[in-house]
């Protein structure tokens, strides 16, 4: 009865470890550099004791698209883990190719600048 | 079980709710989500008719339908701050340079 | 359990070409320096692959992906109008985007991408595909008409175009739901199936599946009473995109709306045949006496570009092989003449001022003979003046319609071909009876000039000697 949960408890594994993992690699990776913005509660780039009316910048919103657009994408690798072992073969090499053209775009975006906060 | 008719009825409802935003209000931004309504609820109803006829045909349109509202937001709100930065507003009755 | 459809990459070939050349475009965009000319030459290849590829599979119909994609005679006519209009489109661009300072390489996979969903669009068979091609076709589009981001006549017209658009999207989709619902198929050949028999016939959600899907499309064509954004859309859009968008994406939604109607849906014709009719009849009133009112040479076109799309109306209400020929050969020849009078408005055009009034047309006849003859030659055949292209597509579809017993109808278009004369003659007054108002400073490229030859040819060409480009559009 057990073994069923074999496959759940891989996944929390190593879901734990990527968890722990990034969070450990960005203390020791990071560059550290502490200024007011950042030393508040919340560190999200804006400060937060604002008007809720205040208009915020323009640069939020063109992260927030892309995110939205590659985010979506994902609704498509569903399907796709889920009947994974039917597939075979074939649907790993055309969901390749999904994640290529998506790759494509992602590299447009990064070489355009789209992905510079400055 | 809940009737098919029901879920018909409250994807109309939505969807009318939608047109009605999008004829009334002029504000881009609120036009624009209007008409992510009239999407979702056409979603409510492709999910109520594909799980009534008991297929999947439904359920990929309704996938389709996401990524298409997906895209649109993007190109949609790049559209308005490109017209935000010249003209600086998004109420639809002051965007009237072209007429007849 | 879930059996995956046979996949036809062949069939697929031109959407297949098409789309890693785009992807090429926007690459090398990335990567070339200020020199941008290299990028014309990649579109260019691969509109031409795309259009030879479509020939990869030759024993028509050939359906494929269990009955969402076909190749056959109207689907490969169409591919060849995109890749032509497209090709055209872009050539038109390359001085337009230097003198207006645009981006180039978005704007030519934006073009080529659009070209993508518009080959999706003819071929398919299946209510997601046709779903999914509109939405790429339109969101190209509205980026297309804005991509001039400093202007806000453009903002304004992608804004428009963008909400009006998407709402009409919202139409369309709801409209297929219900026909999904009604039928328990989204495949064409499926629903025409489901459709004999009567049991599914008398539900009431089908007729409201219809009318929501006229709406849709209606608007994707620009008829009335759908058409309001044409001529915002028309005029504020960068003007070789209001050429690209009269032509190509018009045909793909006309391919779609006459596969949509006529294949999957000939058991209602009763019901959407009336409506068709009111809407062909006031698309064609409306587009012409608007026309009659313009100053502006592109609301001008866009009012002409209304009417027309209620003449071809007509074909799909008159279904038949007869009426698919006919609008292919339509399209066809419209390709050449709207591309023809467009290129000669860029033409007139210089930076900062585009000379769109029809005053800044006077006396274009004596200053500029030749320029003003190729005019006179692609307004007349928009108006449908014998002998040019204008007038044999018209007629065809008018015989089309005849041999199915639409009398009324045609008499109707032929009265909106008379009214629709007096505004081309207007231009043509203003071109040879008006003084010039200043100096036109015309510069005359060599890919305008090579532009405005192929639109004169086509025009000509398919006036005099028709036969051999029908026989290729009858099945």
């Amino acid at each position: 009865m057990l073994e069923s949960y074999t496959g759940a408890a891989i996944l929390l594994l190593i879901a734990t470890a990527i968890a722990v993992g990034m969070v450990v690699a960005t203390t020791i990776l990071g560059p550290k550099r502490q200024f007011a913005d950042k030393m508040e509660p919340f560190e999200c780039g804006e400060s937060q004791l604002v008007s809720p009316y205040q208009r915020f910048s323009v640069k939020f919103y063109l992260v927030a698209v892309l995110f939205i657009l590659f985010d979506i994408e994902a609704v498509f690798l569903f399907p796709w883990a889920i009947l994974y072992k039917k597939l075979g073969l074939f649907g790993l090499i055309e969901m390749m190719v999904f994640l290529l053209i998506l790759g494509v775009g992602l590299m447009y975006v990064w070489i355009r600048g789209g992905l510079d906060w400055e | 079980m809940v009737p098919l008719t029901h879920y018909l009825i409250f994807s109309a409802v939505l969807f009318s709710i939608g047109v009605l935003g999008v004829l009334i209000r002029r504000n881009a931004i609120v036009v624009f989500m209007c008409v992510e309504i009239m999407l979702n609820a056409v979603n409510v109803s492709l999910i109520a008719f594909d799980r009534y006829l008991n297929q999947h045909d439904g359920q990929i349109f309704s996938f389709m339908v996401m990524c298409v509202a997906a895209a649109e937001v993007s190109v949609g709100l790049a559209i308005v701050i490109a017209l935000f930065r010249n003209k600086a507003t998004v109420n639809l009755d002051e965007i009237n340079l072209m007429k007849w | 359990m879930i059996a995956a459809p046979e996949i036809d990459l062949i069939s697929l070939a031109p959407v297949l070409v098409l789309s890693v050349f785009t992807m090429l475009v926007m690459l090398i965009d990335l990567f070339v320096g200020k020199n941008k000319s290299v990028l014309v030459f990649v579109a260019l290849t691969g509109l031409l692959l795309a259009a030879v590829s479509s020939f990869a599979k030759t024993d028509w119909p050939v359906s494929s992906f269990g009955g969402s994609y076909v190749v056959d005679h109207m689907s490969v006519f169409f591919t060849m109008i995109f890749c032509l209009s497209s090709g055209l489109a872009i050539l038109l661009s390359v001085d337009y985007n230097k003198r207006e300072n645009i981006r180039v390489g978005e704007y030519y996979s934006l073009i080529m991408f659009c070209t993508v969903g518009m080959i999706i669009l003819a071929s398919s068979t299946d209510l997601i595909m046709i779903f999914l091609g509109i939405e790429i076709v339109s969101l190209c589009l509205y980026v297309l008409a804005g991509i001039r981001r400093g202007d806000t006549r453009s903002n304004e017209a992608a804004l428009k175009y963008f909400l009006l658009g998407a709402f009409a999207t919202g139409f369309l989709l709801y409209g297929m739901t219900l026909l999904y619902g009604a039928t328990g198929t989204t495949k064409l050949a499926g629903i025409a199936e489901a459709l004999s028999h009567a049991e599914v016939l008398s539900q009431p959600i089908l007729v409201m599946g219809v009318v929501l899907l006229i709406a849709g499309f209606g608007f994707k064509v620009a008829s009335v009473p759908f058409h309001m954004w044409t001529p915002d859309v028309y005029q504020g859009a960068p003007t070789p995109v209001t050429a690209f968008m009269a032509v190509g994406p018009k045909a793909a939604a006309f391919a779609a709306f006459f596969r949509v109607f006529t294949t999957a849906m000939p058991e209602l014709a009763p019901t959407w045949e009336v409506l068709l009719s009111i809407i062909a009849v006031t698309t064609m009133f409306v587009g012409n006496l608007g026309a009659i009112m313009q100053t502006n040479i592109k609301r001008l076109l866009a009012y002409s570009s209304i009417s027309h799309a209620g003449y071809i109306l007509i074909a799909i209400i008159a279904k038949g092989s007869l009426a698919t020929s006919a609008l292919l050969f339509y399209m066809l020849s419209y390709t050449f003449m709207t591309f023809g009078a467009f290129s000669i408005v860029i033409l007139l055009g210089r930076a900062g001022k585009e000379n769109l009034e029809l005053e800044d047309y006077s006396g274009l006849g004596f200053k500029a003979p030749l320029l003003g003859l190729a005019m006179s030659v692609f307004l007349l055949s928009l108006g449908g003046l014998p002998p040019l292209a204008g007038f044999v597509a018209k007629f065809y579809i008018f015989q089309a319609a005849l041999n199915e017993g639409y009398v009324i109808l045609v008499v109707l278009a032929v009265l909106n071909s008379a009214i629709s004369l007096y505004y081309y003659l207007k231009v043509i007054v203003f071109m040879y009876m008006k003084e010039p108002k200043g100096d036109f400073q015309i510069s005359l490229t060599p890919i305008t000039l090579i532009i405005i030859i192929i639109g004169l040819i086509g025009t000509v060409q398919l006036g005099l000697f028709p036969g051999p480009v029908i026989s290729l559009a009858h099945p």
